[in-house]
């Protein structure tokens, strides 16, 4: 298979310097992005998925923020570059540009006193240097393609005449205007309703057949996930628990954590049951820097080894790989 | 185990929010939030009361707690109608309804102790001693899982899941036969909804609590509930049997509801096909005149869009209220 890489990350450190001292939100993330592909990103609050992506964009603020470490090449227009290694005018090219955005919360991300129409003009102004008319065409084109009804008449409205779900339908619109390699979905459908998530997540399906975009899809819900994913990497405590193909993760979890997640959650298709399985403990403290695997004080299979030393991440099948030292198919710590 | 001795029994509840406007605040129409729903709460059951944002779930919750007063309609507690007697008797009735609410943040008071916090329930009551108060809170901490010592700590020391133990500890300080839980865990982390999730059952066995339990997420409330009701724009669409509900959904909206929750499992998720509903809910100050899901209904006919349908008992304990289903 030739399949083309547009973005690696490798070994990203980010932390934030706070009053109360160091938070070592993303502490060695290394992955990579196929052209067309679909990964989501999956943790809990604090895990630092979002971080992660922030990182690579440059929008950390700082202080309190450092991106201490790692690289990031994008594929882009003007060839492979570390994404770390670019000036800030250099990045907000990348951005709008050629990675593309849609937020969990649209309210706060649109401008109120700026119609929907002339916020997804100007960035096909500033990005492809269109014309004010051609971008006003372009523009009505991209409602209509987000399924927005009446694009016209809409153009000329508000961010607040907009619902939840047409309001992120907009941002997608955005994301998209400029034909970007990437687009990052930071759980953009989180704050929907069911039946509007729905209609969201199959907008992204469609898209990314039409379009062939390549999506980064951060979420907490492990659901959604699993009829929208290519690759899945579970996160944990600012580290990269597991990466596998979707079908590999729910049907041959390598990793406790994940495990747990899909044991947590409850399912429609399943018999009503007493009890559900849930995850003692809590999240680790990101203030307090670790020696040991970050999910040691909540494993069921925790042993001597996982207190000793941080785990990296080994291969364990085909594009899966885990950061684990217990082997769960053989039910014993692993060798070396 | 449930009874079948009814606790609650709701008839034809209403509560409109007046919109004033114009030069003189005159009243210039109303937020039907919820609009004339009539169903019963059995006594140890959970009954779940799912719906999107704005359709009436938290508003009939706290309606029927009076913590608004109702507009119209009947809320028979063990006999007694909540809606006909004096603040003074409310008062009586209050130690046995309790709420859980959704945001663990904004419910706790941030300058008081843990302990004051959950105490303070025991404190209006006025029926302990302050030892004895002490003790109790000790012991409702341990009961939820919690550090007693944890009583001198402020709630900004402690995680969501921990806020939102400390919130049930405060529910159930008075020993109350019934709780209203207003989307208990979704402000929760997954590995966290599943520890408060089975410790509201443990305490629902330990205590034969009552719950209503509101939420959006349709399979929490498959697992948590014994029967279920589907709010849509301030009415109630379908109630039946948490089985019967997911295995015969009725109505077409329900129907569309089941099939947009996400499965997880990718095999399932490719096989599946998905009722998408167009559009979005109306809005509550002005329903559609007939069936108040006719304008997103893939099944509406044109009596759809003329005459509300009645809410009827289709099957046994399956009540639907739609034009297009048959009874039998």
């Amino acid at each position: 298979m030739n399949t083309q890489l547009i973005l690696e990350v490798k070994d990203l450190v980010t932390k934030f310097y706070t009053l109360e001292g160091v938070v070592h939100a993303v502490s060695g993330v290394s992955f990579d992005l196929e052209e067309g592909e679909t990964l989501a990103i999956v943790g809990e609050s604090g895990s630092g998925k979002s971080v992660t992506v922030m990182s690579i964009l440059g929008l950390i603020q700082s202080p309190p923020g450092k991106v201490e470490g790692g690289q990031a090449y994008f594929a882009g227009k003007y060839g492979r570059r570390d994404l770390l290694k670019l000036t800030p005018a250099e990045l907000r090219n990348v951005r709008g540009g050629q990675i593309g955005f849609v937020f969990q919360d649209p309210i706060s991300s649109l401008n109120p006193i700026l119609t929907v129409g002339e916020q997804i003009s100007e960035t096909l102004v500033k990005h492809l240097g269109m014309s004010g008319e051609e971008a006003q065409k372009k523009t009505i084109e991209l409602l209509e393609q987000v399924g927005i009804p009446d694009p016209k008449m809409r153009y000329r409205n508000y961010p607040h005449q907009f619902s939840g779900g047409m309001r992120q339908r907009v941002m997608i619109a955005i994301a998209i205007a400029c034909n970007p390699a990437i687009i990052i979905a930071d759980e953009a459908t989180t704050a929907l309703d069911v039946t509007i998530q729905a209609q969201i997540v199959d907008l992204f399906q469609r898209l990314r057949n039409v379009i062939g975009l390549a999506v980064i899809w951060i979420t907490h819900d492990l659901g959604v996930v699993a009829g929208l994913a290519d690759r899945v990497l579970v996160m944990y405590g600012g580290r990269v628990a597991e990466i596998a193909l979707v079908d590999d993760l729910y049907k041959r979890p390598q990793h406790p954590y994940t495990i747990g997640l899909l044991s947590a959650i409850t399912r429609l298709d399943a018999r009503r049951s007493n009890r559900l399985v849930s995850i003692e403990g809590t999240p680790p403290d990101m203030l307090i820097p670790i020696t040991h695997c970050p999910f040691a004080p909540r494993c069921p299979y925790v042993f001597e080894r996982c207190w000793q030393e941080i785990p990296s991440l080994i291969v364990v099948g085909k594009q899966h790989l885990t950061s684990c030292f217990y082997d769960l198919d053989k039910r014993r710590p692993r060798d070396g | 185990m449930v009874k079948n001795k009814v606790l609650l029994r709701i008839e034809n509840l209403k509560k409109y929010f007046p919109i004033s406007g114009g030069l003189l605040s005159r009243r210039v129409g109303a937020v039907r939030a919820v609009d004339g729903i009539s169903f019963d709460i059995k006594k140890g059951e959970t009954l779940g009361l799912v719906g999107e944002s704005g359709c009436g779930k938290s508003t009939t919750g706290r309606a029927i707690l009076q913590l608004y007063k109702p507009s119209s309609g009947n809320v028979f507690f063990e006999n007694t109608d909540l809606t006909k007697i004096s603040t003074e008797e409310l008062r009586q009735f209050r130690p046995k309804m309790q709420m859980i609410f959704q945001d663990p943040y904004t419910s706790l008071n941030p300058r008081h102790s843990v302990g004051k916090i959950i105490a303070e329930p025991l404190v209006i009551q006025g029926l302990m001693s302050k030892q004895q108060r002490k003790d109790q809170v000790a012991q409702l901490l341990e009961l939820v899982g919690m550090n007693p010592a944890f009583m001198h700590r402020y709630p900004h020391e402690f995680s969501s899941g921990q806020r939102q133990r400390i919130g049930i500890a405060r529910a159930i300080s008075l020993n109350p036969s019934f709780i209203v839980c207003d989307e208990p865990i979704s402000s929760l982390d997954v590995s966290i909804q599943a520890q408060v999730i089975n410790l509201l059952q443990d305490l629902q066995e330990q205590f034969s609590l009552t719950y209503l339990f509101i939420a959006h997420d349709l399979s929490m409330v498959k697992h948590i509930s014994h029967r279920i009701a589907v709010m849509y724009l301030g009415k109630i669409v379908e109630f039946a049997g948490g089985n019967a509900l997911f295995n015969n959904p009725l109505h077409p909206y329900t129907q569309s509801l089941i099939s947009a929750v996400p499965v997880p499992d990718p095999q399932v998720e490719r096989k599946r096909h998905r009722i998408i509903l167009e559009g979005e809910v109306p809005s509550p100050t002005n329903p559609p005149k007939g069936c108040v899901f006719s304008t997103r209904c893939p099944l509406a006919i044109d009596t759809c869009f003329l005459a509300p349908p009645e809410y009827r008992e289709v099957q046994p304990e399956h009540f639907v209220a739609c034009h297009r289903v048959r009874a039998g």
